[in-house]
């Protein structure tokens, strides 16, 4: 071999080495760096006042420190944020991430079992890790989410009454058990809604049902689910008091323990106003820990709402309004009338491909009168109080995980880009599927004219 | 019970409720109209900074920032405010009375969606809260070939008759892919499943349509040839309402709309169209656009896409948010589009997303919701930018409409106010009180009909309490008069 060659070789085989770095440098990994810097950035730290120029010290998946004047530890990997703005990632607390890949194709959806009692179930067993929804998703600023089953939105469909737990997870990891941040977090409720009428598919049209039929439904509905909680509070007793020999397990009954037990929330599905009320009603005689999700009509609640404290996951401002005569600008009003009313909310996608529009849902809110304040913290910081997770998640603190973004500017604006992105304190790609598609296929045309 | 997507679209549209929500603001034509001190995003002609616009007769008469109101102008102050073109939606289904699919044959060119117009449908109103003043009414998309479209101006107030775009060339609409090959709608228990299955048969559908269409047409063409030359002795060939449009689209006086997604069938419908001697107008959704951006380019075709959907179907899970921007690239007429009453009232924001996702600028993403569509519907002589001589169809933003906190303070339409954000706020009280006072009498007519009831089972004589039918009087008709 000649000295040329064996050079061009030596050059390949560098080539060669970096192509193999460079495809093996994951799109998020345990093994890199531990510990890292943002330095020259605008933190908003959802706790305190923005901080003009800090810096952000993440170690071992924490944020470490952050403030003004902190100095940068030896061996870090710095980030020089000049010009960007550092903020919690965002969270989306109701979504089918990872149990809807292709909303049409029922093999590739776990969201929705059959039977209108499953609360032993929980999404976090059948999140798909590799689901390509999750990197799209995180390249918007969503670090976290909350994936329930049952929970219809626009890409996905609701299903039974009690359809299972919800669970908390990391949008980055290999298996849910790197991910996971809380797999039950709260138990899914559709609400049963009294409908007068529904769609017919034999004859697509809409079918019309009297009141009284309709009524009847809806108590035979409440009753099992009376039923069920009283079945449950019978089995917590025989289970702590009962003899262990004559004891049987029953899985259904023993997820509802925490439920009757005012541990584990309820969230309840519900929209219309006299749902809601019902919902509400029932939830305080039975002694359970509401949520209430979705809530187009919160807003003819909110007495209720606020008496009982109650939380509200409030579903994408870009929804029509509920009832034929409901202002135009209702579902955009909303969120600043059920802040002005001191009741806490935060917003949600309710879907899966739409996941990436929360911080639009949230911008829309702020250009009919919510304040810009309130509005990062509805996709950054309640959704983590709302479900007891705001000890690890929300704000920029020490000892919290470190989720968090870096942006070039506002994260609510559309044109706002995601420069760096840290989930839980690795520095994680922003690649997706969409931007391969891209690239791939901008490469396949011919040189721009 | 599974409602899927694309049956909750239809839901949204076929079953809208009728309006009750909003009156119309809808001034009656002035003479002259005058907004002023406003940022103008011209679209063909750059910003301009404190400009105004003067409005004559429905039309734009100046533009500038040196125009004087003419006398007995209204004068809309808009101070730190924005207009842009009335947003244009080249893909929608409002304003339609029942179903948008006549889904039971796999060629429904006889039906007409301009047959089913209707101007109560509330979600006309709720689309010019966003700005729309133009929409391109589709049929649904449950064949091959499916049925006959209309372009609309959003005349919230006015009758079905006075909807249409005067001078727009009508459309047909064809569809390509999962819908018309009804992969995810099962047919209802009793029914057989429809042919096609499959894109082969959606191909070959499409291809035996055209092929009758040449046969009705060159009988039709034998007849006049025959009668231009003096033959008398003639029997005209009987019409024929399904191949009539076809014939249409062939002699280029329809346009086809062909809603489609994968790269595969695109290029198919391009040679289709090649072989048949026509040209597809616009691809509806066109979510594989990106693929084969130069061939779409190449076919003249222009491509209406949405903004950022994706994976709600097997078809649109290579969708990508950067779709709009590469077509774009490639030369291609781009819009984006809503194909739903509720995303159409953000189309201002669908559209920024294309700064972010393939680096369009301000001015291009604004032109896919406005002289785009505008383009790709053969309008962009009457509408989407603002010019001398064009429709006075105009919305008022309170700041840059490419912004998430953008908020449409107004809506105009041939020089006429129909959505007016202050008036709609300002008129709620009265509505909530009518509301009331309404529920209050029925109420109380519920509570008098029971009582009456208790009252026959022990009849006697009941004062006649109807009340009469008010007239159309002399005031009432003076009113209208003076309100023109």
């Amino acid at each position: 071999m000649n000295k040329v060659l064996r050079i061009r070789a030596a050059t390949y085989q560098v080539i060669a080495l970096l192509l193999v770095l460079l495809l093996a440098f994951p799109l998020w990994s345990q093994r890199a760096a531990s510990v890292y810097a943002i330095k020259n950035a605008k933190i908003y730290t959802l706790a305190e006042p923005p901080i003009e120029k800090g810096v952000v010290v993440i170690r071992d998946g924490k944020i470490a420190a952050v403030g003004a004047d902190i100095a940068i530890p030896e061996g870090a990997q710095v980030i020089d944020a000049v010009g960007l703005e550092v903020y919690p990632g965002m969270f989306d607390p109701i979504t089918q991430i990872g149990l809807n890949e292709v909303g049409a194709v029922s093999a590739t959806v776990d969201a929705n079992e059959l039977g209108d009692f499953n609360p032993e179930l929980i999404a976090a067993t059948a999140v798909n890790p590799a689901s390509a929804h999750i990197p799209v998703t995180r390249a918007s600023g969503i670090t976290e989410v909350i994936s329930a089953p049952g929970v219809g939105g626009f890409d996905s469909q609701s299903s039974g009454i009690i359809a299972g737990q919800a669970s908390a997870f990391n949008l980055a990891g290999w298996t849910m058990g790197e991910m996971q941040i809380n797999p039950s977090v709260a138990m899914v409720l559709n609400w049963p809604s009294i409908q007068t009428s529904s769609f017919d598919f034999s004859t697509f049209s809409m079918k019309e049902k009297p009141y009284e039929d309709a009524k009847k439904e809806y108590d035979k509905s409440v009753n099992q689910l009376s039923d069920w909680l009283t079945r449950a509070r019978h089995y917590a007793q025989a289970k702590e008091k009962g003899s262990p020999d004559l004891f049987v397990r029953d899985l259904k009954l023993e997820a509802l323990i925490p439920v009757v037990e005012g541990k584990l929330p309820v969230l309840v599905v519900a929209d219309e106003a006299r749902d809601i009320r019902n919902a509400i009603n029932f939830c305080t005689k039975q002694n359970l820990k509401m949520i209430l999700a979705s809530g187009a009509e919160s807003w003819k609640v909110k007495d209720l709402l606020k008496e009982k404290k109650i939380p509200v996951i409030l579903g994408p401002t870009e929804r029509l309004p509920e009832q034929e005569d409901t202002a135009y600008d209702k579902p955009m009003t909303q969120p600043s009338e059920l802040n002005a009313a001191g009741i806490q909310f935060a917003f949600s996608s309710f879907g899966t491909s739409f996941s990436r529009r929360l911080p639009q849902y949230a911008g829309t809110a702020v250009g009919y009168g919510l304040s810009h304040d309130e509005a990062l913290k509805a996709v950054m910081l309640n959704a983590a109080q709302i479900f007891g997770l705001a000890d690890q998640l929300g704000t920029i603190e020490p000892g919290k995980l470190a989720n968090l973004i870096v942006t070039t500017g506002d994260p609510l604006e559309i044109q706002t880009e995601v420069r760096y992105l840290f989930i839980k304190g690795q520095l994680t790609s922003t690649d997706n599927r969409h931007k391969h598609l891209y690239e791939q296929y901008r490469k396949r045309l011919a040189p721009a004219r | 019970m599974k409602v899927r997507i694309l049956l909750a679209l239809i839901l949204f549209v076929t079953f809208a409720p009728l309006c009750v929500r909003a009156q119309g603001y809808s001034v009656q034509t002035n003479n002259a109209i005058l907004i002023q001190n406003a940022t103008i995003l011209t679209i063909t002609h750059g910003n301009i900074e404190h400009g105004s616009i003067l409005i004559r007769d429905g039309k734009i008469a100046a533009v500038g920032t040196d125009v004087k109101a003419s006398d007995g102008a209204i004068v809309i102050d808009a101070n730190g405010q924005y207009v842009m073109p009335g947003i244009i939606d080249c893909h929608s289904h409002i304003a339609v009375d029942g179903s948008v699919n006549e889904g039971s044959v796999s060629v429904s060119s006889m039906a007409n969606i301009a047959d089913v117009l209707n101007p109560d449908d509330i979600s006309i109103y709720d689309d010019l809260s966003g700005g729309v003043t133009t929409a391109n009414i589709l049929h649904g998309s449950a064949n091959p070939i499916g049925g006959q479209t209309i372009v609309i101006k959003l005349r919230w107030g006015k009758p079905a008759s006075e909807l249409p775009f005067q001078g727009a060339l009508p459309g047909i609409k064809f569809a390509l892919g999962e819908n018309p090959k009804r992969s995810n709608f099962a047919p209802p228990p009793g029914v057989e499943p429809r042919y096609p299955a499959t894109r082969m048969g959606v191909e070959e559908t499409i291809r035996e349509a055209f092929i009758e269409a040449c046969e009705y047409k060159k009988q039709r063409d034998d007849y006049n040839r025959k009668k231009a030359a003096g033959d008398q002795d003639l029997l005209p060939p009987r019409r024929n309402e399904k191949l009539e449009p076809l014939v249409e689209v062939m002699e280029g006086k329809r346009y086809v709309h062909a809603h489609c997604y994968r790269a595969d069938e695109i290029l198919m419908l391009i040679r289709v169209a090649n072989e048949f001697g026509f040209k597809v107008r616009t691809f509806q959704h066109v979510l594989e656009g990106y693929k084969i951006a130069d061939e779409i380019a190449a076919s003249g075709a222009g491509g209406s896409t949405f903004s950022d959907w994706w994976a709600y179907k097997m078809e649109a899970f290579d969708a990508i948010p950067y779709n709009a921007a590469l077509m774009t690239e490639r030369g291609v007429v781009v819009s984006v589009n809503s194909d739903d009453a509720e995303e159409a009232r953000h189309l201002n924001q669908e559209a920024a997303k294309s700064v972010k996702y393939g680096g369009l600028s301000a001015n291009d993403a604004l032109k896919l919701v406005t002289l785009n569509p505008a383009i790709q519907l053969g309008i962009d002589n009457r509408v989407g930018s603002i010019e001398v001589g064009k429709d006075a169809d105009l919305a008022i933003f309170n700041r840059d409409p490419l912004s998430v906190y953008a908020v449409v303070q107004k809506t105009l339409i041939d020089g006429q106010v129909y959505f007016d954000r202050e008036k709609d706020i300002a008129a709620r009280p009265a509505l909530g009180k009518e509301k009331q006072d309404l529920l209050a009498k029925e109420k109380k007519a519920s509570e008098e009909k029971k009582a009456s009831d208790k009252l026959d089972a022990n009849p006697e004589k009941k004062p006649d309490q109807r009340k009469k039918h008010p007239q159309n009087s002399e005031d009432n008709a003076a009113a209208v008069a003076g309100g023109s």
